[in-house]
C-alpha cells in the first residue's frame, strides 16, 4: 500500500475513506459503554448513593478522585 | 480493528488518568486539605457544644484510609480507573465518527469527540450541580444529590447527540452553516429548560470559604479538561496508526 510510506503524523489530517461498518462496532460499543458504566459507577457512586459492596472501603479509597471529578461524594 | 482501537484507547486512557492526577495533586488537593480542616473544625465545635450542654459527645467519623492514602494511592486509582473506562467509550465514539463525520482526518476528528465530550459529560452538567469538596452538602440528601446528578448528565448526552443528529438533516436543506445555527439553538432550548425545571441544590455551609470553594471547582474543571484534552490529542495518533492497516 502506498499509505505505508507515510508516518503516522503525516496521516493525522487524512480523511478515511471508507468508515468501519457498523455490524463491526456495535459489539465493542457494547462492551465500552458497559466497562465505562462500571468505571464511572465504583469512582463515582458505589458506597454513594447506592451500594453493591457492603462498608465504606471503596467509597473511602477514591474518595478525593470522586470529590475531583465532579461527582456528589457524601 | 475496533478491539485493538479500544485496547489503545484503555491504554490512552490510564495515561490520561496518569496526567490527571498530576494536575488533581497539584492544583486540587489544596483546596480538599482546608475543606477537610474546616469539616473538622465544624464537627469539633458540634461535639464540644454537645458536651457543654451534657449530651453524649457525637461519634467522629471512622477513619478507613489515612488522608495520605486517600490523597495518593486512592486518587490515583480513582483518576486511572475512570481514565481507563473513558479511553474506551472514546475508541468507540472514534471507531464510529471517523470517515462519517465531513471531511476530517483522524486527529481533527479525535480533539471534536474530546471537546464534545468534556462539554456533555462534565461541563454542562458541572454548570447546574457543580463539583462539591468535602464539607459541602449534606449527608442525608447524597442519592437525591447523585440521581439528580446523573439525571442531569444523560439529558447532557441525549441532547448533545440529538442536535447532532437534528444538525445532520437539516444541513442539507438549510445549508451547514443554518442548519448548525438551527441546530445549536435547539441545544440551547433543551438545556435551557433542564437547567430550570431541574431542582437546585444549595448545601454549602454559610461559614464555607468562597476562595476554597471557586478554587475547587476550578481545579475540577481543570482535571476533566487534561482527562479528555490528552485522550483527544494521544487517541490522534491512534487514529492515523489505524488509518495505515
Amino acid at each position: 500500500m502506498a499509505t505505508d510510506e507515510k508516518s503516522v503524523a503525516a496521516l493525522l489530517d487524512v480523511p478515511l475513506k471508507v468508515a468501519i461498518p457498523l455490524q463491526k462496532i456495535v459489539p465493542w460499543a457494547i462492551f465500552g459503554v458497559v466497562f465505562m458504566g462500571l468505571a464511572y459507577y465504583f469512582v463515582g457512586a458505589e458506597q454513594g448513593a447506592t451500594s453493591i459492596f457492603s462498608g465504606m472501603s471503596i467509597h473511602e479509597f477514591v474518595h478525593d478522585a470522586r470529590h475531583l471529578l465532579g461527582f456528589p461524594c457524601h | 480493528m475496533v478491539g485493538q482501537l479500544v485496547f489503545r484507547g484503555f491504554i490512552v486512557g490510564i495515561v490520561a488518568g496518569l496526567l490527571a492526577f498530576g494536575w488533581a495533586k497539584t492544583f486540587g488537593e489544596p483546596a480538599v486539605a482546608v475543606a477537610i480542616n474546616f469539616e473538622t473544625a465544624q464537627h469539633e465545635a458540634e461535639a464540644a457544644a454537645a458536651v457543654a450542654a451534657g449530651k453524649p459527645r457525637p461519634p467522629d467519623d471512622p477513619v478507613i484510609f489515612s488522608r495520605a492514602v486517600q490523597s495518593g494511592i486512592g486518587l490515583l486509582t480513582g483518576m486511572v480507573v475512570a481514565g481507563a473506562g473513558l479511553g474506551c467509550l472514546f475508541a468507540i465514539l472514534f471507531a464510529f465518527a471517523n470517515g462519517r463525520v465531513g471531511n476530517l482526518g483522524p486527529g481533527p476528528i479525535s480533539i471534536l469527540i474530546a471537546l464534545f465530550g468534556l462539554i456533555s459529560v462534565y461541563v454542562v452538567p458541572a454548570l447546574k450541580y457543580p463539583a462539591n469538596p468535602p464539607s459541602v452538602g449534606e449527608p442525608d440528601t447524597i442519592k437525591y444529590r447523585t440521581g439528580l446528578y446523573f439525571l442531569m448528565m444523560a439529558i447532557s448526552i441525549a441532547t448533545t447527540l440529538g442536535a447532532l443528529r437534528l444538525r445532520r438533516s437539516l444541513a442539507p436543506r438549510y445549508g451547514s452553516w443554518n442548519g448548525s445555527l438551527l441546530a445549536l439553538g435547539a441545544y440551547l432550548v433543551v438545556i435551557a429548560a433542564a437547567f430550570t425545571l431541574l431542582p437546585g441544590i444549595n448545601e454549602v455551609p454559610a461559614t464555607f470559604p468562597a476562595v476554597t470553594l471557586w478554587n475547587f471547582r476550578i481545579a475540577s474543571l481543570g482535571i476533566q479538561t487534561v482527562l479528555w484534552g490528552s485522550i483527544g490529542v494521544m487517541f490522534g495518533y491512534v487514529g492515523a496508526w489505524a488509518s495505515r492497516q
